[in-house]
């Protein structure tokens, strides 16, 4: 199957987690949109399924996975997938993403998102997981830029060289979560501005922002501080590159109160129509 | 190189730091694979300790991170969802604490309520569906929910105090062995500890005894008058706790297959 391309969406959503489960349900949040994550919905049944039907009704939903392996060399997951295939029949979602890493080996799952080379072997099998995973799902996919700690010594093209060339085999969208631009542009020491510049600007549907952690020796994308003043900036930067596509405020621990999220959610949108008036 | 090859190092470098992987990266990159070693175990240690809440208080926590890194390096997570990672810790637990029974007894609860939450839906039957069902040839359907494990101590005392925040109890052998029963009625799991007639009589209902064979192996062991008032106690304690999810015509059966798990 090729893939349609995604139709654009240029809404503000947040990540739905279970502390605002009750702000979801019982008042009206001015989001366009919520994100979940794929896996804690893939299940039989219970109470999370039951709250993401009420909520489905006032929100489009966007399904995020972390589990998916799209990297792996043992290649995907066929129960994995009918699983999501189910939920994705449910929920009907804007978007359906993955992450541009891998988390399963020879039967071990490692519940990381953990980097691959960029070399034309992991491109090929990338690509090759991509096509087999939207013919199953039937759509096309978005696939996230990882943030990472290392490199491979092996390496033989840049991530954004990788993402390019994904995109133009496969059809798949990008999810562009500009803080783990930042972080991996710490860390490795690349230009951020040139990585922006790399990536396929029409094929970015969907940018995650989020906050980061100072480690002992690197940054750590941990998810669990507000967005900071230079992944604001590079988002500006995004937004000017990749015009009006989705955004999102991904938190993920130490949840604030909703109402701070959605300040941080009126920021992203300032910066956005900033933008787009100037380009108008 | 072969990614396959890579990818298995790395597997070996986050469980036990053992293997190549250094090979595959330059030596600044070793910083970025302790990272990963490290996130991989807190992960795993978050994931036990937010399953196992209640062991977790039972142990205290330092204990517990003992128990929970030996589980670790001895149980590689294998399924897609974090949701199966806690299947055998209890078994962890029997192994480190072989003389404290009500800790591997209170992981089970631990892990079994947690199972439950996500379990599948079903809707249980309502009194009015019993009118002219024919109980002597009568099956008992239970909810997807249900699951059954023993009891041999007041494991199930001490998690309700623990729930509730009280002292808990001493932890203390039962005078006979019993078992716990784990459901969920509508979305919140329930449990309580059943004595061995219940238990064995659910056993048989759960592998497909109609309720007439159940009546008989009642008065079998209780007598006439007693048996035939149990097993409607039971019949009425079962539906009214929303375990019974649909009543069929089986047949005049009787299995008595061990259910426990």
């Amino acid at each position: 199957m090729t893939a349609t391309p995604i139709a654009p969406f240029d809404g503000f959503g947040l990540g739905l987690r279970t502390p605002h489960y009750q702000d979801f349900l019982t008042s009206t949040v001015p989001v366009d949109f919520v994100e979940v994550i794929s896996e804690n919905f893939m299940i039989d049944g219970g109470r999370p399924r039951h709250i993401l039907d009420q909520i489905r009704e006032r929100h489009p939903v966007a399904l995020h996975g972390v589990s998916m392996s799209i990297g792996s060399a043992d290649g995907l997951d066929r129960a994995y997938l009918d699983r999501l295939k189910t939920l994705i029949d449910h929920v009907d979602p804007l978007f359906v993403s993955d992450h541009l890493c891998w988390t399963r080996i020879a039967g071990f799952n490692a519940h990381d998102l953990l980097p691959l080379p960029y070399t034309d072997e992991a491109l090929d099998l990338v690509c090759a997981n991509i096509l087999q995973a939207q013919d199953m799902l039937e759509r096309p996919m978005l696939i996230e830029n990882p943030s990472t700690y290392l490199q491979f010594t092996a390496d033989s093209m840049t991530e954004w060289q990788f993402l390019d060339a994904m995109c133009a085999r496969t059809g798949c969208g990008l999810l562009l979560d500009v803080n783990n631009i930042h972080v991996s542009a710490i860390n490795h020491g690349f230009d951020p501005i040139t990585y922006l510049d790399g990536v396929p600007a029409d094929r970015v549907r969907q940018i995650h922002l989020a906050g980061h952690s100072q480690g002992r020796d690197c940054l750590i994308d941990t998810h669990d501080q507000p967005v900071p003043p230079p992944v604001w900036a590079l988002y500006a930067e995004a937004c000017r590159r990749v015009g009006p596509v989705a955004t999102m405020i991904e938190r993920d621990d130490d949840i604030p109160p909703l109402a701070d999220l959605l300040a941080e959610l009126d920021m992203a949108r300032a910066i956005a129509t900033m933008d787009r008036r100037q380009a108008a | 190189m072969s990614l396959a090859a890579m990818q298995r190092d790395f597997a070996r470098w986050l469980t036990d730091r053992s293997g190549t992987m250094t090979a595959w990266v330059d030596g600044a990159a070793h910083v970025g694979l302790d990272v990963y070693h490290n996130a991989y175990r807190v992960r795993l240690a978050d994931c036990l300790h937010e399953m196992f809440e209640k062991t977790a208080l039972w142990l205290g926590d330092e204990a517990f991170m003992a128990a929970a890194r030996a589980h670790i390096d001895s149980s590689p997570p294998h399924g897609w969802t974090l949701g199966v990672y806690g299947d055998g810790f209890d078994r962890t637990l029997a192994r480190l604490y072989p003389d404290d029974r009500e800790v591997e007894e209170l992981a089970w609860l631990d892990h079994a309520l947690a199972r439950t939450f996500e379990g599948r839906d079903a809707d249980p039957v309502s009194a009015d569906m019993l009118a002219g069902v024919d109980w002597d040839d009568a099956g008992l359907i239970f909810v997807p929910t249900l699951s059954i494990g023993q009891a041999t101590t007041n494991a199930g005392a001490i998690w309700s105090a623990l729930a509730a925040q009280e002292q808990p109890p001493a932890a203390a052998m039962l005078t006979q062995p019993s078992a716990l029963l784990v459901w969920r009625q509508s979305f919140t799991p329930c449990f309580r500890t059943i004595e061995t007639v219940e238990a064995d009589i659910l056993a048989d209902a759960v592998a497909g005894a109609s309720f007439g064979a159940l009546c008989a192996s009642l008065i079998d062991r209780l007598g006439e008058e007693t048996g035939v008032a149990a097993a409607g106690a039971l019949l009425g304690q079962w539906i009214g706790e929303g375990l019974i999810a649909d009543i069929r015509h089986v047949g005049s059966n009787r299995i008595a297959t061990p259910f426990m798990q």
